[in-house]
């Protein structure tokens, strides 16, 4: 089978503390994979690896592969600014910039030049807020600072501004942890429909919505990858110790 | 018992403190107002705040005439805004450099540095000007054939610059670097390079910050004395030619209050007419500062 993305022999390091372990992974397309596992075992850092966020901390180094496609992204001939705009990411506490709504979505095609004229920029607006299931909330203020949203609609306004600039992969970093259970289920009701057109890779310490959302689930523990496999096989016949003490809330 | 009654020493001796501090500040403004008002007596305030001749003197009939202070204000403006174009896009590169761009070994070596230029002595900063800078000018304006004068308003505003960049560029860096870091990471993460980062978020996003830090410096710019005393001159011409001597309001006060002096003529009173219009415009300028931030941070915070 072949993988969207293909991580072979990963190790991640921390100036000298080492993060990942020989972590190999295949994250099929189409389909939502989720990393799970107990706070510090990695499964962040390893998702922050797929687009190159961690260049951002001061000594981090990798080593082994990360295949996009076939291609190894960390090597020398890849354009990290272009590597993110087909890896998009949503992180942990949504983050709006302090502009309006319009602004927010218009910000990646803006930088990247994907529009002729202003009615195309319009059209791109438009279009991801409805596919992230928010232009009817906010079509009569798109020019309102996108802070003023809720927690959910800004999360919401994250994943459109991601989407926006046409991703082939998007990393979500614990997406619902810092929405109500209603804005929750909005988000993950999204991810199920972007599944059709993106490869999505989300991260989250919450193991139903693992099993509601994904297809593909992973299990880190201490920064090595105990286990993947198909989700509802994982959950319901663990192959690991850890896994099955993890699943039954003996610990984590 | 004893613990009691020691908290509630303590809290109000604390209490007291404080209280002394606004009371001193409030005494200042009070003593401030009275000799301006003793001022306004005997000159009027339309002549002192629209008069464009700076010439102050008491004719035999006892009739104060001279007393315009546009030259003044003028040229305290046209200093400051030389001290600002110099100041602002320098403060600001260098903020964006430390806060964006320096490794965090090389910030903690070059931020104490740049405070420290903020310590020295707005003297020394003077002599720089009247020694270094003026001549160097006057050779350089030579070459062109274009005299300037060994005191001129561009040699006192460019000293003024350098003078409040430290203190700018430290208050923009703090502007830019309190930002969260999830906006520099949300802007990456979309394929941003540093730059388009540095540009169309966190630029417009530190703002208001930004903007009080311009005005704290503006402030801080008017209120300064020594440069100008130094580098600026005494002659109070209404002129807006930077290669010109200018004199400024501080310049003014101090030379009217130098030497032996009675507090009853209106030549000494004037300082305190002068000083009173800097105080509300300087108060004024850290009010819109404070209040810009305030505003901003209920829309956005």
């Amino acid at each position: 089978m072949d993988f969207k993305i293909d991580v072979k022999n990963l190790d991640l390091f921390y100036g000298d503390k080492q993060a990942l372990f020989n972590i190999s992974i295949g994250l099929p397309e189409f389909q939502t994979t989720a990393l799970i596992g107990p706070s510090g075992c990695g499964k962040s850092s390893f998702l922050r690896c797929l687009n190159r966020m961690n260049d951002i901390v001061p000594n981090t180094r990798i080593q082994g592969q990360v295949l996009l496609d076939g291609r190894d992204i960390y090597a020398p001939s890849i354009d990290v600014v272009e590597l993110r705009s087909s890896v998009g990411m949503v992180f942990q506490k949504p983050n709006p910039f302090p502009r309006s709504i319009y602004e927010n979505v218009a910000y990646g095609p803006r930088i990247h030049g994907l529009f002729k004229n202003r009615r195309e920029l319009d059209e791109i607006v438009e279009k991801n807020l409805r596919r992230a299931g928010l232009w009817e909330e906010v079509k009569d203020r798109l020019f309102q600072p996108a802070t003023r949203l809720s927690g959910g609609q800004q999360q919401r306004l994250c994943i459109a501004r991601a989407i926006a600039v046409n991703p082939e992969v998007i990393l979500m970093d614990e997406p619902c942890s810092a929405l109500d259970p209603i804005a929750t289920a909005k988000v993950e009701e999204l991810i199920d429909e972007l599944r059709e057109k993106f490869t999505i890779v989300i991260v989250t310490h919450n193991l139903q919505q693992a099993a509601r959302v994904s297809q593909k689930t992973a299990f880190f523990h201490s920064g090595y990858l105990v286990e993947a496999g198909e989700t509802g096989a994982l959950f319901t016949t663990p192959q690991d110790n850890r896994t099955q003490g993890y699943i039954t809330g003996r610990y984590g | 018992m004893r613990s009691v009654w020691l908290e509630k020493f303590v809290r109000s001796f604390f209490f007291l403190c404080t209280l002394s501090a606004v009371v001193i500040t409030i005494g200042i403004m009070a003593s401030l107002i009275g000799e301006a008002l003793r001022f306004f007596g005997r000159v009027s305030v339309v002549d002192f705040l629209f008069g464009v001749t700076w010439a102050p003197h008491i004719l035999p009939t006892g009739e104060a005439v001279g007393f315009g202070a546009i030259p003044l204000f003028t040229g305290t403006a046209l200093i400051t805004l030389i001290a600002m174009v110099v100041a602002i896009p320098c403060g600001t590169m260098i903020a964006i450099y430390l806060s964006e761009y320096a490794t965090s070994s090389l910030r903690q070596i070059l931020k104490p540095l740049l405070e420290t230029l903020a310590g020295i002595p707005t003297l020394v900063y003077g002599f720089f000007a009247v020694s270094t800078l003026a001549p160097f000018l006057q050779s350089i304006a030579e070459l062109f054939h274009i005299t300037v004068a060994g005191e001129s308003a561009l040699n006192a505003g460019l000293v003024m610059g350098i003078m409040i960049l430290p203190y700018m560029s430290s208050l923009c860096e703090d502007a830019l670097h309190t930002l969260p870091t999830s906006l520099r990471e949300g802007s990456m993460g979309l394929g941003a390079t540093s730059f388009e980062t540095i540009l169309r978020v966190l630029l417009p996003a530190a703002f208001p910050n930004l903007i009080a830090a311009f005005l704290l410096s503006l402030s801080r710019a008017i209120g300064e004395t020594m440069i100008v005393v130094m580098a600026a001159g005494l002659a109070a011409n209404l002129s807006f030619n930077p290669l010109q001597a200018v004199t400024t309001v501080t310049v003014q006060i101090v030379n009217l209050l130098t030497g032996d002096q009675e507090f009853d003529n209106a030549k000494t009173l004037a300082a305190f007419g002068l000083g009173f219009v800097l105080f509300i415009l300087t108060l004024f300028l850290n009010i819109l500062a404070l209040y810009g931030v305030k505003r901003y941070k209920r829309t956005y915070g």
